[in-house]
């Protein structure tokens, strides 16, 4: 295309050739670094995924999905109840990748996982072939003061509809110290049974769910490798580590054994009060 | 490149020539020989867009997923080997399904031509074609064209990000991709990067996409160098000089060798950068070219 000029016979053209050659590559190469460059600091930006964003079962953690994935969608044509979406531009998820949102449509578990099955790179890990051992979040009971349960009701809907009942949500039996004469029923995820398929989280009956599927970065925290619980290790040994304690005699408790400091059932406190409140229901 | 373009003097009988190439093949051959391959391009275009649409659109599962990944009645993988070199160089360890499906789609455009993607199955040449067209009908001239080598550095830089943020860069805008995703699985705001496509094409760059900048064209200039199929220049003492088959072609730096013989003896045309598209074939009311193979050197 960019032939010499003819009226310019030029005897020696390798010199302005080769110098507008090398301009013209540099030129290229300048602009495309730039544009490169741009684009690695907005996938770097913009790879911080939204927190109501789940991966589908069997992700790799985060940053390998972002690497394996090539956004093909087989996993989102596979699922059979329209929970997984492709993430369009201005979805805040990175573009063409996978992702579902529980209080939509949650995962529905299935047995066969066809979404792992139907990935073709490995970003979904085809080692997943027991959906029960999925870790797409972790369930959190994120406001306790609009729970319907912690007000004392019996809602209960979030322990009803998981899939994994009484083994990553239980009812834990609490006193409820405003009626002081009834029972709270609290639900309490469990992080070694949840899925995060997010079933809680489209139950919930409150106009924004209490409870909430979210990355286990956000829902969870994380012991350091040195903690040791000491009744774990005492359980585990057959005894205390640090050999029998000096037992110090307690005033008026004398007749007790060791340690035993509870009070008895027919003690009555001297002074008004104590544990009646007073409620007339 | 535009230059050539500017240098050219600008004779009025020769105006409508330069905006509509192709007027004389039409007199000459009749309008449907002078698009046969023009047609049998867009058929390829949107009957590869219509069977990935039959799933989504009218529930007739032929393929399912996109241009980056797609299973054929659940039998034949097929996988873009740039996306499946891209997740290599992010450091993902290659997965048996999608080097298999990689590994057929190159043995195929090894084959028929690496670009052949690009003239027969991207769906954004629509997009450029629209635009290059409309420029053409436009007479739009000048603007800023980019040299047509940043697609290699640009395919260059993209693997080198994707290895640095270790994950697939070039994918969060590419507008190729996103194209093709987007008809598919629905477009969010990535219109407007293929609008931006259209219009840089229109008004700033002359074919400033697809031959100057799109590393995903440059990675199947790459892969097809050595490909089999060719466009040959057979019958090139018959030519006229009327410049249609340059005006059409989206890469026009590819005739001259094999047309004027200039650095080449034979009438093949070898450069990477041939889609392969056929529309030259088209236009030329001498029937100068035809598609061969690459082994094929004969002149007539």
């Amino acid at each position: 295309m960019n032939a010499p000029r003819p009226d310019n016979p030029a005897p020696d053209r390798t010199a302005p050739t080769r110098r507008r050659f090398l301009k013209e590559m540099a030129g290229a190469a300048g602009g495309a670094c730039l544009v490169s460059m741009g684009v690695g600091l907005v996938a770097t930006e913009a790879s911080a995924r939204p927190a109501t964003a789940l991966r589908p079962p069997g992700a790799l953690a985060e940053p390998d999905f972002l690497a394996a994935c090539v956004r093909c969608g087989l996993c989102v044509r596979d699922c059979p109840y329209d929970t997984l979406k492709l993430s369009k531009l201005g979805d805040n998820v990175a573009t063409g990748t996978p992702y579902f949102d529980a209080r939509a449509i949650p995962c529905e578990m299935c047995e066969d996982i066809p979404c792992v099955v139907a990935c073709p790179t490995g970003a979904l890990d085809h080692e997943l072939t027991d959906i029960g051992e999925a870790r797409m979040g972790l369930a959190v009971l994120i406001d306790q003061e609009t729970c319907l349960n912690f007000l004392g009701l019996r809602c209960d809907v979030c322990y009803r509809v998981c899939p994994a009942i009484d083994k990553a949500i239980t009812l834990e039996l609490m006193h409820n110290p405003r009626s002081d004469r009834h029972a709270m029923l609290l639900p309490t995820v469990h992080s070694d049974a949840c899925t995060g398929c997010g079933k809680c989280e489209h139950a919930c009956v409150l106009p924004e769910a209490a409870i909430k599927v979210l990355p286990h970065k956000l829902a969870q925290g994380q012991a350091a490798d040195h903690y040791r619980k000491g009744w774990e290790e005492k359980a585990r040994a057959g005894g205390s580590l640090i050999g029998d304690q000096t037992q110090l005699p307690m005033r008026g408790l004398e007749d007790r054994q060791y340690g035993d400091t509870r009070v008895a059932p027919d003690y009555t406190p001297a002074a008004p009060g104590g544990l009646n409140s007073g409620w007339k229901p | 490149m535009t230059t050539t373009t500017g240098t050219e003097t600008p004779i009025p009988s020769r105006r409508p020539a330069i905006e509509r190439p192709g007027h004389e093949a039409v007199e000459v051959k009749g309008w449907l020989r002078a698009h046969k391959w023009l047609l049998l391009r867009r058929l390829s275009q949107f009957g590869i867009l219509g069977l990935f649409l039959a799933g989504p659109w009218l529930g007739i599962w032929i393929v399912k997923g996109n241009l980056s990944s797609s299973l054929t009645l659940d039998l034949l993988p097929l996988t873009d080997p740039f996306l499946f070199l891209q997740s290599i160089a992010a450091g993902t360890p290659p997965y048996k399904e999608a080097a298999l499906g990689a590994a057929i789609v190159l043995a195929f455009y090894l084959l028929v031509g690496g670009r052949v993607f690009c003239s027969w199955v991207c769906p954004m040449n629509i997009v450029t074609d629209a635009a290059a067209w409309l420029r053409r009908r436009l007479g739009l001239k000048g603007g800023k064209v980019p040299s047509a080598t940043t697609r290699y550095w640009l395919l260059a830089f993209s693997l080198v990000m994707a290895a640095l943020t270790g994950s697939l860069a070039w994918e969060w805008v590419n507008p190729v991709s996103m194209l093709h995703r987007g008809l598919i699985f629905g477009f969010g705001l990535s219109w407007g990067i293929v609008l931006g496509v259209f219009l840089y094409d229109l008004l700033i760059a002359s074919r400033g996409w697809c031959g100057h900048l799109c590393p995903m064209g440059a990675f199947y200039g790459l892969l097809g160098k050595p490909s089999l199929l060719r466009v040959s220049a057979t019958k090139r003492s018959a030519c006229n000089d009327c410049m249609d088959c340059f005006a059409v072609c989206p890469e026009p730096q590819v005739i001259r060798p094999a047309l004027k013989a200039a650095g080449q003896a034979h009438p093949v045309i070898l450069d990477k950068d041939c889609t392969n598209c056929g529309r030259c074939i088209d236009v030329c009311s001498k029937d100068v070219f035809r598609l061969t193979t690459r082994i094929d050197r004969s002149e007539s």
